[in-house]
């Protein structure tokens, strides 16, 4: 298993707050190989982000990590200390946050922000690591980064901003990049400028990214394979079509059909999924979806369904899918 | 549709904000800048276009939330405010808005911050049924109030509760509740379901178009989700830098666009279907949107438009229908491809 760059098996993530535990993340398994892009979708609240601070550390108290492996290059995630944590991040594994406007420094020039990355990670001096930054702000696609250099960050647009995330996130070309939502704050017309400018990226340095969002459409051009998060857990996994065209989970199903397309003829009426959102402090004893679920059965609600596998890259969680190979085989269901 | 009777129109609407300076040196944020456009009975506009563009100003300024730098708007036959320098304009008119706020409503985008946390949701959408006096007694406001909520798919005993405990889409729905208890004929929907989760946002969308039906509703939609606003609407206006560039029936707007800047748009928007996002082009517009404080001479979109010459830059392009009940400003339409 020596190709796979990321590894996690059954993690399992609680943030004990005084109102109780909130499980956000329970039994989480998924593995990426070298170079892949992977699409994490779900609603606020499902654990997408969570899963991708996990692996860098980043979920401080009250969260805690309470059970599960995670292999990511090598390296034993959940045993390593802050001090390894602080070392590989950037270097390994990088991220882009959902709003440009807040996640850079407004006193420090964006000149700094990028120096400061490349000397942490680098033996560079000062002047080396400068031409590094003009480097890095060419390779993201501003003009004139001599000047930008000395501006801070409330001189430039949102979509420069997310260039400069972006800039300082690869300083050190990492293996991995997480994208947490890094195009819901900007505008359809940026946007497309983002984006396209990641798959360029990953095409020129050969990284792999996990992009999470709650935008099909985006996963829908970006990924190539993706996962269904509902309420921390993973309920459905596979490639991008097999997710679009072939989608087994109720969920999934009722994500696909709740969204308007812009290139359909014909005026359909959206099928939403009822309910709300599961409250994580009390999550329902079976499948988190069942509440909500069109199909739910007794046993939904009391148990949750084991994995089933579809194909070699297609997985999903769900009791319909049991009871059809149940009956596949002859048997009978409850 | 049968009856195709104007309810709300706008001609030549302008809103300037101050943005500082003495004298000379006075500057205006250009927020609407010459839109003209009206709505029918019972018809849904969508009005749609980037942040800054100008559209929650128009929906605004059109309830008069904000009073208008210049031009005219209609309801239903009677002038509600006129700014006087139009040349076909006789005086200033400005009539007191109070009967027409029981029929013009308002949906905010963040239901978070539109509902008062101190009050509950019973009071909240009650206020509007005290304000127009629209309930005999005590007991036929509770009724109200309650069917209204019933009517959004809240139950009576939310009546009491306050706006924390409601989650994102309920909280919207108290929005709508408030809006819908003075019966209006016309809302404004300014991004009522951004804020909310996909599986949500359907639940709404769907609501606002049944509300429709039964109460015969017309809305204008304002949003930035291309797919959304095509969904609901009949006609679709897209709004740009203050101007409006196009508008069209909602099908002929997403499949025969003629105007670059509604073409880049209907591209970048990423599709939900692998296939069709493989074979899809983009259109990737360059640079950023100008500052609305000093925008570009001639026409706005010229600094980001392929298509762009000498005479965008000095000449603003006139809004002209291009064929029948399709509008659109632009300079080279006939070498747009």
């Amino acid at each position: 298993m020596s190709d796979l760059l990321l590894d996690i098996k059954n993690e399992r993530l609680s943030f004990f707050t005084p109102a109780g535990e909130v499980k956000a993340l329970n039994n989480v398994s998924f593995s990426m190989k070298q170079g892949e892009v992977l699409g994490i979708v779900g609603e606020s609240g499902s654990g997408k982000s969570v899963t991708a601070y996990s692996l860098m550390g980043l979920t401080a108290y009250p969260g805690k990590l309470i059970g599960g492996e995670l292999r990511f290059n090598g390296h034993e995630v959940e045993k390593m200390t802050e001090k390894e944590f602080r070392k590989m991040r950037g270097e390994e594994i990088s991220i882009i946050f959902q709003d440009p406007m807040t996640s850079l420094n407004p006193v420090y020039t964006i000149g700094n922000q990028i120096v400061e990355m490349v000397r942490l990670h680098t033996n560079k001096d000062k002047k080396e690591a400068y031409a590094r930054a003009k480097e890095l702000l060419e390779l993201v696609g501003i003009n004139e980064p001599e000047r930008r250099l000395k501006q801070y960050p409330h001189e430039l647009s949102g979509g420069m901003r997310q260039r400069v995330m972006i800039a300082i996130a690869l300083a050190c070309e990492p293996k991995l990049l997480i994208a947490d939502e890094p195009t819901t704050a900007l505008d359809v017309t940026i946007q497309a400028q983002i984006l396209e400018l990641m798959m360029e990226l990953r095409k020129k340095l050969g990284m792999s990214i996990i992009m999470i969002t709650h935008d099909l459409g985006v996963v829908a051009s970006m990924c190539e394979k993706i996962a269904v998060m509902y309420a921390g857990k993973i309920v459905e996994y596979g490639t991008t079509d097999e997710i679009f065209y072939n989608p087994k989970h109720e969920y999934t199903k009722g994500l696909i059909n709740s969204i308007p397309k812009l290139n359909q003829k014909e005026k359909e009426r959206l099928v939403p999924i009822e309910g709300s959102p599961v409250d994580l402090l009390n999550p329902p004893a079976g499948c988190p979806f069942a509440p909500r679920c069109k199909s739910c059965m007794k046993i939904c609600l009391r148990q949750m369904p084991p994995r089933t596998d579809l194909s070699d890259t297609h997985y999903t969680q769900c009791w319909l899918l049991q009871k059809a190979e149940f009956e596949g085989k002859g048997g009978k269901a409850e | 549709m049968s009856e195709q009777k104007k309810l709300v129109e706008v001609q030549h609407l302008q809103q300037y904000f101050n943005a500082g300076g003495f004298g000379k040196n006075r500057r205006y944020v250009q927020a609407v800048d010459d839109v003209s456009f009206f709505i029918n009975k019972g018809e849904t506009l969508g009005l749609v276009g980037e942040s800054g563009c100008g559209k929650t100003t128009t929906g605004r300024t059109l309830l008069r939330l904000y009073e208008p730098t210049d031009g005219r708007i209609i309801y239903d036959g009677n002038v509600i405010y006129d700014s006087g320098k139009l040349p076909d304009s006789e005086k200033k008119i400005a009539v007191d808005m109070l009967p027409y706020r029981r029929k013009m409503q308002i949906v905010f985008q963040d239901p978070y911050a539109s509902l008062d946390p101190r009050m509950t949701i019973g009071d909240i959408v009650g206020e509007a049924i005290d304000i127009h006096k629209l309930a005999a007694n005590d007991k036929d406001r509770h009724d109200r109030i309650i069917s209204m909520l019933q009517r959004v798919g809240l139950n009576s005993e939310h009546a009491n509760r306050y706006p924390h405990e409601f989650s994102g889409g309920q909280r919207q729905r108290v929005g709508i509740a408030r809006a819908l208890a003075v019966n209006p004929e016309f809302i404004v929907c300014d991004e009522p379901v951004s804020a909310l989760d996909v599986s949500i946002q359907a639940q709404v969308v769907n609501m606002f178009e049944d509300l429709q039906s039964e109460m015969g509703l017309t809305y204008l939609f304002i949003a930035h989700d291309l797919s959304i606003v095509k969904h609901i609407s009949n006609r679709i206006g897209v709004m740009y830098l203050g101007k409006l560039v196009e508008l069209a029936d909602s099908y002929e707007l997403t499949f025969h666009s003629v105007h670059p800047y509604t073409r880049s748009l209907i591209s970048a928007i990423p599709i939900a279907d692998p296939k069709a996002a493989r074979e899809s082009k983009r259109i990737v517009l360059e640079g950023d949107v100008p500052s609305p404080l000093n925008p570009p001479s001639g026409c706005r979109f010229r600094t980001r438009c392929p298509y762009a010459d000498e005479q965008c830059a000095c000449e603003v392009p006139e809004f002209k229908e291009v064929s029948s009940g399709h509008w659109a400003a632009c300079h080279h339409l006939d070498r747009v491809k």
